[in-house]
């Protein structure tokens, strides 16, 4: 067995990636959660991270979310006050000033990221007023904007997420996520739960937005069918470990590491 | 002018789970310049389409050279990082299928203008040459603004070609386009790549009736199953 011949650095592409960690490590315990995971993600560019449970492929996002701490590795983001600066050695209140600002997460479980008994708007404005905004008239129109920027029926804007569907819950996760237009947008899971046509349309919404806004968006799921929709580059991660990475079409069609082809295959 | 230039590529799939390695393609070698259009020929299970997603890089070629002289700058498409890859086909490298993959709630007409869209032209020019393409496509006008998900086989297709087409590529790869085309769409894809190929567009294509496109073929790659010869060969080029 010969290993997947190694690929050139870009040599084309100028852009210098909007994302990039090195060498991320977590432990739990004894128990290592992550090892040597390295990444990196462009502007307007949909990163897929893929792996079964246990795999690690969330408690990267929750590093890159800065909800957590490493045990080593550095990250950063490409951002005007922060440039070149390692995410985490941030002190609680600057952490909090880049998570508010330049990024959002729509989570697959709403209550982790809503409270499901305030209004909808409400849910939304609370981003505005953590970055500093007071006013009620510029707190509604805004949260009115990224609602319906998420096709959210405005109508109904003032309904508590508990009195909606799942697909409706999920569109008010993404506009308090897109509400101050962050550079990086998170998805954990963020259609597992819902039936097929709504996760369709879903997607079709996060696609528009991450195109329209040029989000950099890394999204983690075990649905292969909704990483080809959405990703253009995928990692696979299998025990903590980055196993293959590669252009999604690639991983999907043409997998080398043992691993992939078995995750593929089982999927089809 | 030379587009690209294949040297010793090779293909083989590992199978992990049969630990066996299945042979594509071996050793093939032969140039493509701008504006040339170019078959690729050989029975069944011979590895055509196998070698358009190599270059595509669907599939990751094993071993051998692809250099491909693009706007950017030369790069070898076999080993290129898949940023750079993924940046060529946003600009430069088109390749079409026999299938089309619809969006819900994105009618054919949006669908075929959406890589003019991407390519910066305003949405209204673009929308109007997608409608152009459309036409000449020949797919019914009351389509225009329907979802293709619930078209027929050949209507999809007819979206497909005319999104694949609208832009100029520089690189074109085809893998069996006209199955399940009726005779406007075939002439219609015919015209298109004539007006492509003026404009220097070099394309590699794959065909399971090539008398559909009988008269732009200017030359001809011939792939010989492995069980043989493994070795790719040109037949005389036509005169240009």
């Amino acid at each position: 067995m010969t290993a997947a011949p190694r690929l050139d650095a870009p040599r084309l592409l100028k852009a210098q990636p909007v994302l990039s960690t090195v060498g991320l490590r977590k432990t739990y315990g004894k128990v290592v959660a992550l090892e040597d995971v390295s990444l990196h993600a462009y502007r307007g560019e949909v990163l897929g991270i893929v792996g079964e449970s246990g795999s690690g492929k969330s408690t990267v996002l929750r590093l890159l979310n800065l909800q957590e701490s490493p045990d080593g590795g550095e990250y950063f983001l490409d951002l005007p006050e922060r440039n070149r600066q390692n995410l985490f050695v941030l002190n609680r209140f600057e952490t909090r000033q880049v998570r508010v600002h330049h990024i959002g997460i729509v989570y697959q479980n709403p209550h982790l990221g809503l409270r499901m008994k305030n209004t909808s708007s409400g849910n939304v404005a609370e981003r505005l007023i953590l970055a500093g905004e007071r006013t009620f008239a510029t707190l509604r129109g805004s949260a009115r904007d990224s609602l319906s920027a998420s096709e959210f029926p405005v109508a109904r804007m003032d309904d508590p997420p508990f009195k909606l569907s799942g697909g409706m819950q999920q569109r008010v996760q993404l506009a308090k996520a897109i509400a101050l237009r962050p550079t990086l947008l998170l998805l954990d899971e963020p259609t597992t739960g819902l039936d097929v046509s709504v996760q369709a349309l879903v997607l079709d919404t996060l696609k528009r937005l991450q195109y329209e806004l040029g989000i950099t968006l890394i999204i983690v799921s075990h649905d292969l069918g909704v990483i080809r929709t959405l990703a253009d580059r995928v990692m696979v991660m299998r025990g903590g470990r980055v196993v293959e990475a590669g252009l999604t079409d690639q991983i999907l069609e043409d997998p080398q590491h043992p691993y992939t082809q078995q995750l593929v295959h089982a999927k089809l | 002018m030379r587009l690209l230039s294949v040297e010793g590529l090779t293909k083989r799939f590992q199978i992990h789970q049969l630990r066996r390695e299945v042979p594509a393609f071996d050793s093939l070698s032969f140039e493509l310049s701008g504006g040339e259009f170019k078959l690729v020929s050989g029975p069944n299970g011979a590895g055509k389409s196998t070698l358009l997603r190599c270059l595509y890089r669907s599939y990751l070629p094993t071993s051998g050279k692809a250099i491909y002289c693009s706007r950017l700058g030369t790069i070898d498409l076999a080993r290129a990082a898949d940023e750079d890859i993924a940046l060529l086909r946003r600009q430069e490298i088109g390749y079409v299928s026999q299938f089309l993959r619809p969006r819900p709630r994105v009618s054919a007409l949006e669908l075929v203008a959406e890589p003019l869209v991407h390519a910066g032209k305003s949405r209204d020019a673009a929308l109007r040459d997608a409608g152009e393409s459309l036409e000449a496509f020949g797919l019914k006008p009351e389509l225009w603004n329907a979802y293709p998900t619930t078209f027929s086989g050949g209507e999809q297709q007819k979206v497909n070609l005319a999104r694949a087409l609208i832009r100029p590529n520089h690189l074109l790869l085809l893998d069996e386009p006209t199955a399940s085309l009726d005779a406007t769409a075939r002439l219609a894809l015919a015209d298109r790549l004539d007006e492509l190929k003026a404009q220097g567009v070099g394309i590699l294509g794959v065909f399971h009736h090539p008398e559909d496109v009988g008269e732009l073929v200017d030359s001809r790659i011939e792939i010989a199953p492995l069980e043989s010869t493994n070795v790719a060969y040109e037949p005389e080029a036509r005169p240009a």
